[in-house]
């Protein structure tokens, strides 16, 4: 069941993104199983479809990765719960289809082992943070995140 | 000399430790020397000389000394005092060598305000060489392949009849095998870095480190090194190196076979170190191409956007991404095999289920067999003879996520690539050295088989004893792995050190992880002052996942028996076996330190250390 922030907030069970979508904008669905229409050694192919949202509103459903600190300005969303905790153990790695999600306040207490909804703007393209080097390909700018 | 020291360096020892430990007294300075005591060398192999000077007060005079006499004259490079950015003392002389063999033993003595500190270290210098030398060394290392792991793959493999196998595994009829015992010098249980440098390097390190002894700094590349096996074949004779796994080829086990750093996680430096001339391989292959794919591109996960595999290109290297690729390399030309942009898929997956699902879009990957023959291909082309290391190393990344039947095809695989060698080198003048070990164990056990003929469900159809009847895995193709993984009567395979998870002694179709990571939040007491606060502390865990309870059978709840921060299988400290064959394999019996693997290597090839015929070899990755 989906609910909404402000119930979820008050229930005292999440704590999450305050900004919600402004009023008439419809957020685009984008599955991890769309993400890509290529995948080769010689590197990834984005497909048509997450080409064409770039810098537009997406809706994705994953799994929130465990981050390293309780308050983070992002979080690593995966299409399956995560096994390994590569903040944790430095030798652990991602899976290639990771999505990062920035967020602009901090955010706590989310599920890790049951699936949250994503929205916000599409990023294309390489970029590491500054604070954990952590590099990402794609990232959502979250306006609401959601636990299912 | 004070009286504490003595009792100082016996409880060092008794506890196998190389941090600082001189003095027993809290105000006396510490004194590390790397290498550490009990390092075994090989003549004329390369390593950087430290001694690091901790907790002095006004550092006067340091006087380092080997079998007496001053450590510089004896390895012919003065040491360099630099104070450190951590307030450690350094006395390190880099790129040094002992060229005669026999005993060494080095000496400190720090003075300081407090007055005199002393440590020492007992080295060992060897150079050997067989009655018959090897051209070649194959090494083939089974990632986690405890004794267990093998017994699963010959009963699935090669069955019984009246209690007695109808064959044993390839790696089972070479004719020499050794205990091998796999210890770091920081700790029981090693990891796959630490254990693949003392195969590689003939020194032990510590967790997660290759190629280096452990210093008092956070840096992870100016850590004293120590030569390795790619560096010192190539110096000294000029042969071809080859690495081929099927984990990502900056992985732990493969890149200790060539590269240097305290921190293995350290993948993209790795990537782009493989190129420099002093130990460039010559054959590259496996997975893990978002190390070497520029930043530009999508799937890459370097930092910068130098793009790797153009340079190799740059080389003359052919580059093949896809099994087809690979089989049309031409054999007069080095090569860099990058399958998968992170771990390879398993054999089960790879070459019997083919869900695309599970396998993306990277269906044309090789298999280990294919990849040994076109390694030994173009490796045999160098007159000068090769060392090829060639990893089975899902065995080890399946029996992490407790998925045997995995691990057990992989295994066979393995096998597979060590039976094609073996006839190789039948056919190219039995010349070559081929060792097969793992690096660590797994602590899985055998508990006896499992069904549900009679109802019978969870721990209950847990066969033992007189019930345990065999295993109806059928080979109808006979190509060595049986044809279904989840036949009625199957092993019942368990665990030692395990997350929490649900045990549902089933084949999975689709892999599921054993155990999910989470965060925990704690409430933590702290004495501040007086007063004791509460605090509430974030802290890594795990829990079970629930996708793996067999669907329409109760949920067999299994608590973690090892810390639940890590949501995997852990390694064991089990020793492992070798087994070898071909010129100088008769160096392996007994029980032996894991670091004589790499002994026996030299003494097989009969290496003269101090001899550099290509010295000219650039250490700057261009």
């Amino acid at each position: 069941m989906k609910g909404t922030l402000l119930r979820r907030a008050a229930a005292g069970a999440l704590l999450a993104m305050a900004a919600a979508l402004p009023w008439g904008v419809l957020a685009e669905d984008l599955s991890f199983g769309e993400l890509y229409s290529d995948w080769s050694a010689a590197g990834l192919v984005l497909s048509e479809k997450t080409e064409s949202l770039e810098g537009e509103t997406v809706t994705m459903t994953g799994y929130m990765a465990p981050p390293l600190t309780p308050t983070i300005r992002f979080f690593v969303l995966t299409e399956v719960p995560m096994s390994v905790c590569p903040f944790c153990s430095s030798d652990a790695d991602w899976p290639d289809n990771i999505i990062v999600v920035k967020v602009s306040e901090p955010v706590t207490a989310l599920p890790y082992d049951s699936p949250i909804s994503v929205t916000g703007t599409l990023e294309i393209g390489s970029e590491i943070d500054e604070e954990t080097g952590f590099v990402s390909q794609l990232r959502i700018a979250a306006d609401s995140i959601d636990a299912l | 000399m004070r009286k504490q020291w003595m009792k100082g360096m016996v409880l060092a020892m008794l506890a196998g430790s190389a941090a600082f430990a001189s003095v027993m007294t809290a105000d006396a300075a510490d004194i590390r020397i790397l290498p550490v005591d009990t390092a075994k060398f090989w003549s004329g192999a390369k390593f950087d000389f430290d001694v690091e000077v901790a907790n002095a007060k006004d550092l006067g005079a340091v006087d380092i000394t080997i079998n007496g006499k001053s450590a510089a004259d004896v390895l012919g490079k003065d040491l360099t005092r630099t104070v450190l950015d951590n307030g450690v003392t350094s006395f390190r002389a880099n790129d040094v060598t002992f060229k005669k063999t026999g005993d060494y033993t080095v000496s400190v003595v720090a003075n300081d305000a407090e007055g005199k500190s002393t440590a020492s270290a007992a080295y060992k210098v060897v150079q050997e060489k067989a009655a018959r030398p090897a051209k070649n060394v194959i090494l083939f290392v089974g990632d986690g392949m405890s004794l267990q792991a093998r017994e699963i793959a010959r009963i699935l493999s090669k069955g019984q009849t009246n209690g007695k196998y109808n064959d044993l595994l390839a790696m089972e009829k070479l004719d020499h095998n050794a205990i091998i015992t796999t210890s770091g010098y920081d700790s029981l249980v090693t990891d796959s870095a630490n254990s693949a440098s003392a195969y590689s390097t003939g020194h032990k390190s510590v967790v997660n480190a290759m190629g280096v002894y452990e210093d008092s700094t956070a840096d992870p590349l100016d850590d004293p090194k120590v030569e390795t096996i790619s560096e010192i074949l190539k110096r000294t004779r000029g042969m071809s190196i080859g690495i081929v796994t099927q984990a990502e080829t900056t992985d732990a086990t493969p890149a200790a076979m060539v590269g240097h750093t305290r921190r293995r996680a350290l993948q993209d430096y790795l990537a782009k170190d493989y190129l420099a001339d002093y130990h460039r391989p010559d054959v590259i292959m496996g997975g893990g191409s978002s190390r070497y794919l520029p930043s530009s591109v999508m799937g890459s996960k370097r930092k910068d956007n130098f793009d790797v595999i153009q340079a190799f290109k740059d080389k003359g290297y052919t580059f093949a991404t896809t099994d087809a690729e690979m089989k049309a390399a031409p054999a007069d030309k080095p090569l860099l095999g990058l399958f998968h942009t992170s771990t390879m898929n398993v054999y089960l997956d790879r070459e019997m289920l083919k869900n695309p699902k599970v396998l993306k879009g990277f269906d044309d990957q090789p298999n280990l067999v294919d990849m040994t023959k076109k390694t030994l291909d173009i490796l045999s082309q160098n007159k000068n003879g090769f060392f090829a290391m060639i990893e089975g190393a899902s065995i080890d990344k399946q029996l992490h996520v407790m998925d045997w039947q995995r691990a057990a095809y992989d295994t066979i695989e393995f096998d597979k690539a060590i039976e094609y060698a073996e006839q190789w080198n039948k056919e190219h003048g039995d010349d070559t050295l081929i060792i097969v070990v793992a690096d660590h164990s797994h602590g899985i056990s055998i508990s006896g088989t499992y069904h549900e003929r009679d109802g019978k469900k969870g721990p209950e159809a847990v066969r033992v004893y007189q019930n345990s009847i065999l295993p109806t895995f059928k080979d109808a193709d006979k190509d060595g792995f049986p044809d279904d993984p989840d036949p009625d009567v199957t092993l019942a395979v368990q665990y030692a050190n395990h997350p929490e998870y649900y045990e549902n002694y089933h084949f999975m179709p689709e892999p599921i992880a054993p155990a999910l990571s989470v965060t925990e939040t704690v409430e933590e007491a702290q004495n501040i002052g007086d007063k004791v606060e509460f605090h509430q502390v974030s802290k890594a865990s795990s829990k079970a996942n629930p996708a793996r309870i067999h669907p329409g059978d109760p949920a067999v709840l299994m608590p973690a028996n090892t810390p639940k921060d890590d949501p995997q299988e852990c390694h064991s400290a089990d020793d492992v076996l070798l087994n070898a064959g071909g010129p100088g394999s008769e160096y392996f019996h007994g029980v032996m330190d894991n670091t004589e693997v790499f002994f026996g290597i030299l003494r097989a090839l009969g290496v003269d250390g101090n001899r550099s015929v290509n010295p000219d070899l650039s250490k700057e990755a261009k």
